[in-house]
């Protein structure tokens, strides 16, 4: 029976065009077995692993999706062509800005990036990674954007709390590896300094009180 | 001023697609002087920066006004670090702090976007069974035209015909907005792909809701969100998400 049911779910997944939630999969066998589901589509899941096969089962998007492994990407290139159109740095950069702190309006993207990005955002609205929320009712009542299912789909993020957090950055501008612990200012000029001191002179205050 | 062309010279190779912005000239020029983020030397970066706008200016390059602002930002910041401090103490955070903290968020961002390029991409190092449907699901030999503004003003004729007469006095007091209705109609298009413009509407719809949802329609095409085409033969008008 689980065997059946097992077989059931994988066909349903071959034949999915979008990630297929499990919502879906419980309204097609009708059944209310959550916890079955996510058993049997994790017993796939490794199954493909222990398989090694060409595709793997990805939870992207909310859902679950066979797709190839990238390790073949070379030769599927070559069985079809790909639409190769690339996101250009400032369609990702804005992306990445609207994807970490949706929902933003045009003029939060462009306060990060410091440049026009009307362009930038209509390729993406095009692209359908993004899509317009509303207005926000401040004067000049502009769109307010959000990332779509499509962008977690493409970029193969299971939701958005599935995005890797922001790394800190070090005094030279790099990201550093860690991406919790917040950087040390460098202590060389005395206007830091004093700034730190100032910052550190409550909290301690702070600690002895209570 | 005079020595802009010695400091600009080394820049101008990667013009093109580096410096998108004064945030993209200013990080590179940081990094160029390996100087610490948190302790910008604000006279040489703004001389070097400088140097960079003018010789824009004498290579007749157009640029943004975006650049300026940000030179006055820099100038600004560096008359500022020349006052002597008073008042109380608590206020005199490092005038540089207002150029640091937007390149430190520009940074972690476009940290952010390398490491979203670097994921398994769908259709660029992942891909999934092609759709077996072509665009949308077509008859052979059934042909779409784009509809023209008329097509869509009789389309809404033909439904405002269909209001039936008691319904067209009355008021509904908590009508949905023009944006609520763009977002619904996301939704239904994100779920269907596509759908017929009688679809959009409600058997007995009133005269309200026709008004509201024509007004999204209109405004998600000049928001290029759909494409409308409408079949040749039976005339029917089909909204397409883009």
């Amino acid at each position: 029976m689980t065997d059946n049911i097992k077989n059931i779910i994988e066909s349903l997944l071959f034949v999915s065009e979008t990630p297929l939630t499990i919502d879906r999969i419980k309204s097609v066998i009708s059944t209310e077995d959550t916890k079955g589901i996510r058993t049997v589509l994790e017993q796939l899941a490794d199954e493909y692993e222990s398989r090694g096969g060409g595709f793997y089962l990805g939870e992207v998007a909310g859902g679950f999706q066979i797709r190839t492994r990238p390790e073949y990407t070379e030769w599927i290139k070559r069985l079809i062509q790909p639409n190769p159109q690339r996101l250009s740095k400032a369609a990702l950069e804005t992306l990445a800005i609207i994807a970490y702190k949706q929902p933003v309006i045009r003029s939060d993207v462009e306060h990060v990036r410091g440049v026009d990005s009307g362009g930038v955002l209509r390729l993406l609205l095009e692209r359908k990674f993004i899509r317009i929320l509303g207005r926000k009712e401040i004067p000049g009542r502009p769109l307010i954007y959000a990332t779509t299912k499509e962008f977690l789909q493409v970029f193969d993020l299971k939701d958005l709390k599935d995005l890797p957090t922001l790394k800190e950055i070090d005094a030279f501008g790099n990201p550093t590896a860690e991406d919790v612990i917040p950087p040390g200012p460098e202590r060389t000029s005395p206007l830091v300094e004093e700034t730190v001191e100032q910052e550190e002179a409550p909290e301690e205050t702070n600690g002895k009180n209570p | 001023m005079e020595s802009a062309p010695e400091n600009t010279i080394p820049y101008q190779v990667q013009l093109e697609d580096i410096f998108e912005g004064p945030m993209d000239l200013l990080i590179h020029l940081i990094k160029k002087n390996e100087v610490n983020i948190y302790d910008i030397p604000i006279a040489l970066i703004t001389r070097q920066y400088l140097g960079y706008i003018d010789w824009m200016k004498f290579m007749n390059i157009d640029f943004a006004g975006d650049f300026l602002v940000m030179a006055s930002t820099l100038a600004q910041i560096k008359s500022r670090m020349l006052l002597p401090i008073h008042g109380p103490e608590e206020e005199d955070e490092d005038p540089r702090m207002e150029i640091t903290r937007p390149l430190l968020e520009y940074l972690q961002i476009k940290d952010a976007a390398e490491a979203l390029y670097r994921r398994n991409l769908l259709g660029e190092t992942t891909f999934i069974r092609p759709s077996s449907k072509a665009d949308y699901p077509m008859e052979p030999g059934d042909q779409m035209v784009k509809v023209g503004l008329f097509e869509l003003i009789d389309a809404f004729k033909s439904i405002l015909e269909n209001l039936s007469e008691d319904q067209q006095i009355e008021f509904t007091p908590d009508r949905i907005s023009v944006t609520d209705r763009i977002s619904e109609l996301v939704d239904l298009l994100e779920d269907k792909g596509s759908i017929t413009f009688v679809e959009l509407f409600s058997p007995k719809p009133d005269k309200s809701q026709i008004i509201i949802t024509f007004l999204a329609v209109l405004e998600m095409v000049k928001l290029h969100l759909v494409r409308i085409v409408q079949h040749v033969q039976t005339g029917i008008i089909r909204l397409f998400y883009i």
